[in-house]
């Protein structure tokens, strides 16, 4: 499925392989690369996983992976933990 | 084209730094360990009044000061007789962006208006962001936010998720990094690249920003209380919140009032694991910051950290997660007031405090911050839940960081505990000593070494013997 121009979209692309990482890093840590995600306007019209650039927020190019169409926020309050419902109530 | 490598960038640290600040950092330095930190702080030309003036033009400063009565007396239920000191709260949520980190960005964000730079950069996976993002629209700048958000898996943590959400809603374009200390470098590049302004959390501009804060709380508790602030307890990460705190009242004549920081113990997790990063349910305030920043300030993005926590700091005490989540969660029940992880972890510290305190001395807890999606207790502990962490009730003192969070049962459980302040001191003049040699060390070394500690030259001659 084709991405239309001026989509608002996410790239991610690896800022530093492995090798390329500051020295002194956990071995969790040096064995991935470092990778960025950003959003922005989609440049040209694409394919998901093609490589694109897009325009940020403050208009500034930077170039990708094209990842996710209209990336959201889906961050929340979690499911309930009932441990916590209980602390300051006047029980009984 | 220019050399974008990880070791070519790092070594045009000091030209970018330089471009970046207007401030040339070698003006003040006299020796690898010692600067005039005074004339650097005064340098930045803004007296208290003129930053008043700029705070209060981007809707910043003036934040009210409650009082948490039924949270006094759930601790006077269990003091001493004669114990129980009142506890207040600086609701630093209701500045623009909704954290104090809006007093700490605000003066950054004139400069560079002033200066005619086109935006701003800085790196942050806290409420900075936020703030600096917020400042950034005030004064029509372009902004940039480095942010650590995800691991190797791509999960984010929750609460900076919704960092990166409100740094996108003022407008910022918003660079979400895996997990590594690389952001540097990816700052020194985008500092290179745009041309922008260095934001920087540890510029004189920055710390000079909170000095407000500590200000304003001298002067409403002395209105309300007829007296000074007894102690002001600090949520702890990299030290600027103290620092500046700490210089108000000072600048306001408060001199004998305790400056006692907090941060939360996840002692044994390295800030630097990506199979860490998600172990942890708090992303600033801890002691993963805030040990290493006290004990060693200028590890930072500047060449000289004006945040200094040693040099003002009287006492620090931890606190385990379980207890923050337990004081969050009643003060929201017994307070009516629905506050995020950064002040309540200070606020835990000031049950602690209040306990041991005179019921007629005042205890301070110096911020709130904004809390919701993501932020939120609730979503910490059920983050925690899906990462393997157990969470039950029971004995605070059974928290293990990464492994167990215990919410105490009663608030009497929360007890914290106290650091060795001069066991700090000694790691600093470890860290000094590794810098430049002891025996190299001049009069004027040792005195800069004495009064970043609080201490006399004195104090810091008779522990040189142990350093080497």
């Amino acid at each position: 499925m084709s991405v239309a121009r001026g989509s608002w979209v996410e790239i991610e692309s690896i800022v530093l392989q492995p090798a390329e990482r500051a020295p002194g890093l956990p071995e969790d840590t040096a064995r991935t690369p470092y990778v960025l995600r950003l959003s922005g306007f989609l440049e040209e019209v694409a394919e998901i996983g093609q490589e694109v650039a897009v325009k940020s927020l403050i208009g500034r190019t930077h170039r990708g992976v094209l990842r996710l169409v209209n990336p959201g926020y889906d961050h929340s309050f979690g499911a309930t933990v009932p441990e916590l419902l209980h602390i300051g109530l006047r029980e009984g | 084209m220019r050399d974008t490598s990880y070791a070519a960038v790092l070594s045009r640290k000091n030209e970018i730094m330089k471009a970046s600040l207007g401030i040339d950092f070698d003006t003040y330095v006299s020796s690898p360990v010692a600067f005039d930190y005074e004339r650097m702080m005064a340098d930045t030309g803004y007296s208290l009044d003129d930053i008043v003036r700029i705070q209060s033009g981007t809707k910043v400063g003036g934040t009210p000061l409650f009082e948490l009565n039924r949270l006094t007396e759930a601790v006077r239920a269990f003091a001493e007789p004669g114990k129980g000191a009142r506890i207040f709260v600086k609701d630093e949520a209701a500045n623009a962006s909704g954290s104090f980190k809006a007093r700490r960005a605000s003066i950054s964000a004139y400069e560079a208006k002033k200066r005619g730079y086109a935006g701003l950069v800085a790196a942050t996976s806290g409420n900075y962001g936020a703030g600096v993002a917020s400042q950034a629209a005030m004064r029509d700048l372009k902004c940039i936010i480095l942010q650590e958000v995800f691991d190797s898996r791509g999960v984010g943590q929750p609460e900076i998720l919704e960092k990166s959400r409100a740094c996108e809603a003022y407008g910022a374009e918003v660079q979400r990094l895996s997990v590594g200390p690389e952001l540097f470098y990816v700052l020194l590049r985008t500092l290179e690249e745009t041309g922008f302004f260095n934001a920087s959390l540890y510029t004189p501009f920055g710390i000079r920003g909170v000095e407000t804060l500590g200000v304003e709380i001298a002067r409403q508790v002395r209105e309300r209380c007829g007296r000074d602030p007894d102690a002001v307890v600090v949520t702890h990460a990299g030290g600027g919140n103290l620092t500046g705190t700490a210089r108000g009242l000072l600048a306001e004549g408060c001199t004998s009032t305790r400056i006692v920081a907090c941060s939360v113990d996840l002692a044994g997790l390295h800030m630097a694991s990506d199979a860490d990063f998600n172990r942890k349910s708090f992303t600033t305030g801890h002691t993963g910051f805030g040990v290493p920043f006290a004990t060693w300030p200028d590890r930072v993005d500047v060449p000289r950290n004006a945040a200094r926590s040693l040099r003002y700091m009287d006492e620090y005490q931890l606190v385990s997660q379980g207890e923050v989540f337990y004081v969050t969660e009643l003060m929201t029940k017994l307070e009516g007031l629905e506050r995020g992880p950064a002040g309540n972890t200070s606020l835990t510290a000031a049950v602690t405090l209040a306990r041991q305190m005179d019921r007629d001395q005042v205890v301070v807890v110096q911020e709130t911050e904004y809390t919701g999606a993501g932020k939120h207790h609730n979503r910490q502990l059920s983050f925690a839940r899906e990462n393997g962490i157990e969470v039950r009730v029971g004995d605070p003192a059974e928290n293990v960081p990464g492994k167990t969070i215990v919410l105490p049962e009663r608030l009497e459980q929360v007890r914290g505990r106290v650091q060795e302040m001069d066991r700090l001191r000694m790691s600093y003049l470890k860290n000094a000593a590794k810098q430049h040699p002891v025996e190299k060390w001049t009069d004027g070394d040792v005195a800069f070494l004495a009064a970043d500690l609080k201490k006399e030259p004195a104090w810091v001659r008779q522990a040189v013997p142990a350093l080497t």
